[in-house]
């Protein structure tokens, strides 16, 4: 099979802007007076998101990937950036929730000019053009670059107040990303060695079910999986996602995760070949099934919020893992499959119910001064919106419907019982229980009227309560979608072309 | 069994393995930070050994070597560096806070 001469299509502009807009906002923070640093992050970001929507408009109204040539050269010698259905749709996913994030971050940092305002906005603006690189880079050594690059960003906001425990947190997260990306790079140069090029869809032509392959994808794998915190490598994600600010910690845990799950999610579905993936994909299950299972037990444990909420993100990544031997292991078509859909949308459904968790646990903190979960009551009469945030997030996270949560793994269970693999419906229902078993320790005693009446420790502020709400609103309706395949997930996906 | 068939790459291969099996040894089983960023970077430096050898077996057209992987493991090398660098400043914060704790005694 001959590689197909590939061409800039119409909106290949856009990949370009949305990976320069937000390295432009970085360039223009340091440049404008400390005041207006804040107008300006959020104005990079209301960019980004204008441009993610063109592009997932460009890609609806043409039912085809969006692509431009890097200078106009071909791969291999040159790189692509090549936006499909899945891609452009996760890339407005991060767009949206970046945006509410910021709304909620300003201010939240102290004076204007200092230090560490300074350092979050410029990491946030790295974050998104890390992400929006990820989302359509096309070339696996160019994905390495991008996925550093997400690292050096995500890290120092983990130890932004500077103190030992952020400290010790970022160093460890840093330690876990870094074995994690020499193993990738291995896998990288593995590849190159035996094909020659590094081009995905390149190397989707001529690959073939050669140990070269398996080897690099398996070294990739771990190393993305070390990464995205799946169980049992998840280790440094509650320390360090519990330990950053709350703005930080709703873009680590909604966003920067999904950044190397999605490199991940490229491997396994565009180049590995379908026969050779059950075995690998059935362990990817297994490890996000223990995560399932161990993050909730854990987070039920949990003496304060924000651990509470780091831990339930580890178990919610687990149940991404359970697309591997769903959507590899009923045959034909991944891509229009139900397990597919079902990843997508508990990818996003996680990622707005859980940035809006993360603030809402940064606003009960200054409406109470604290959040040891024991003493949380009478929070429902000081601070209604924010119990209001929580307990629309918890519904998506427990999978109640309607909501993200529910649809996702309503198609998750359809996916299982429709392949007639009944454990992995235990391992969903099981985390659905033990979700809810966690959700309810933190929303009960918030609803209970307080013994004597108490009053908020600092004034709310309305702007940022509507951020998170906002946000978990959102979660809310992704449970309105139609609970089929989105014919949308499956444009231009390299496999679904071939032969 | 004679030497003779271990070619440079071979050998240089086999030394980037070995580099890439003691780093790994290491990040995950050494205690302390600094301990592990050094085999994480002893890991690198087996993967970038790998880039040199898979540079020397796509040698063709003249040239002694692919100039690919060498442009892919000059990148590589400047963010390892980033890499270390990063972490040396957060060891050495850590470190900092330590010395503060001693100083200031009690608590």
């Amino acid at each position: 099979m001959s590689a197909d001469v590939i061409a800039t299509s119409p909106g290949g502009g856009l990949l370009v802007a949305a990976i320069v807009v937000p390295v432009i906002g970085i360039l223009l923070l340091w440049l404008v007076r400390p005041r207006a640093v804040e107008g300006v992050a959020l104005a990079a970001l209301l960019a980004n998101l204008g441009v993610a929507l063109a592009v997932l408009r460009t890609v609806t109204s043409s039912d085809a990937p969006v692509v431009y040539l890097i200078g106009g050269w071909q791969p291999p010698l040159g790189l692509a950036l090549r936006s499909d259905g899945i891609a452009a749709v996760f890339m407005a996913m991060a767009a949206t929730v970046l945006v509410p994030v910021a709304i909620y971050a300003r201010g939240a940092f102290g004076e204007p000019g200092e230090r560490r305002p300074m350092v979050f906005w410029t990491m946030l603006l790295a974050i998104t053009a890390a992400l929006n690189l990820i989302f359509c880079g096309q070339d696996v050594f160019n994905l390495y670059v991008a996925l550093e690059l997400l690292t050096f960003a995500a890290v120092p906001l983990v130890s932004l107040d500077g103190s030992r425990e952020t400290l010790k947190a970022a160093l460890r997260y840093l330690v876990f990303a870094l074995a994690g990306s020499v193993l990738y790079l291995l896998g990288v140069a593995i590849i190159y060695g035996a094909y020659g090029t590094l081009d995905l869809m390149g190397l989707a032509a001529i690959r073939g079910p050669d140990g070269a392959l398996l080897l690099a994808i398996g070294l990739m794998t771990a190393g993305l999986a070390a990464k995205t915190a799946l169980f049992p490598l998840h280790l440094w994600l509650p320390p360090a996602h519990a330990g950053a600010p709350p703005a930080a910690s709703a873009v680590l845990s909604a966003l920067v995760v999904k950044g190397s799950f999605f490199i991940a999610l490229r491997l396994w579905f565009d180049l590995l070949p379908p026969e050779r993936a059950v075995a690998g994909s059935t362990l990817l299950g297994i490890f996000g099934a223990a995560a399932v299972i161990i993050g909730s037990a854990m987070a039920l444990r949990q003496a304060r919020l924000k651990l509470l909420v780091a831990y339930s993100t580890v178990a919610q990544l687990g149940y991404l893992f359970l697309v591997f031997p769903l959507g590899l292991g009923s045959g034909a078509a991944p891509f229009e499959s139900t397990a597919w859909t079902a990843g997508a949308l508990q990818l996003m459904a996680h990622a707005f119910a859980k940035a809006a968790m993360f603030m809402a646990a940064g606003l009960v903190y200054e409406a109470i001064g604290h959040d040891r979960i024991a003493e949380f009551r009478g929070l429902g009469r000081i601070a209604p919106l924010t119990v209001l945030t929580m307990t629309l997030a918890c519904i998506s996270l427990m999978g109640l419907p309607p909501s993200g949560g529910f649809s996702a793994k309503w198609l998750m269970l359809t996916a299982a019982l429709g392949e007639g693999a009944w454990w992995w419906v235990l391992v969903i229902a099981a985390g659905g229980l033990l979700a809810a078993g966690y959700v309810f320790r933190v929303l009960v005693p918030a609803f209970t009227p307080p013994e004597e009446p108490i009053g908020r420790v600092k004034p709310v502020v309305v702007a940022r309560e509507a951020a998170a709400l906002a946000l978990a609103v959102i979660a809310i309706l992704i449970g309105f979608l139609p609970l089929a395949p989105w014919p949308l997930l499956a444009i231009g996906r390299i496999a679904a072309g071939a032969p | 069994m004679s030497l003779a068939p271990l070619d440079a790459a071979t050998l240089y291969g086999l030394m980037g393995a070995i580099l890439v099996g003691l780093g790994l040894y290491g990040v995950v089983l050494l205690g302390g930070f600094l301990r592990r960023l050094l085999a994480f970077n002893l890991l690198g430096g087996g993967v970038f050994i790998l880039f040199g050898v898979i540079a020397r077996r796509g040698a063709g057209a003249g040239f002694s070597g692919d100039p690919v992987p060498q442009a892919l493991v000059i990148t590589g090398i400047v963010v390892a560096f980033c890499a270390t660098a990063l972490a040396i400043t957060l060891i050495e914060r850590l470190a900092e806070d330590d010395g503060d704790d001693a100083s200031g005694g009690g608590s």
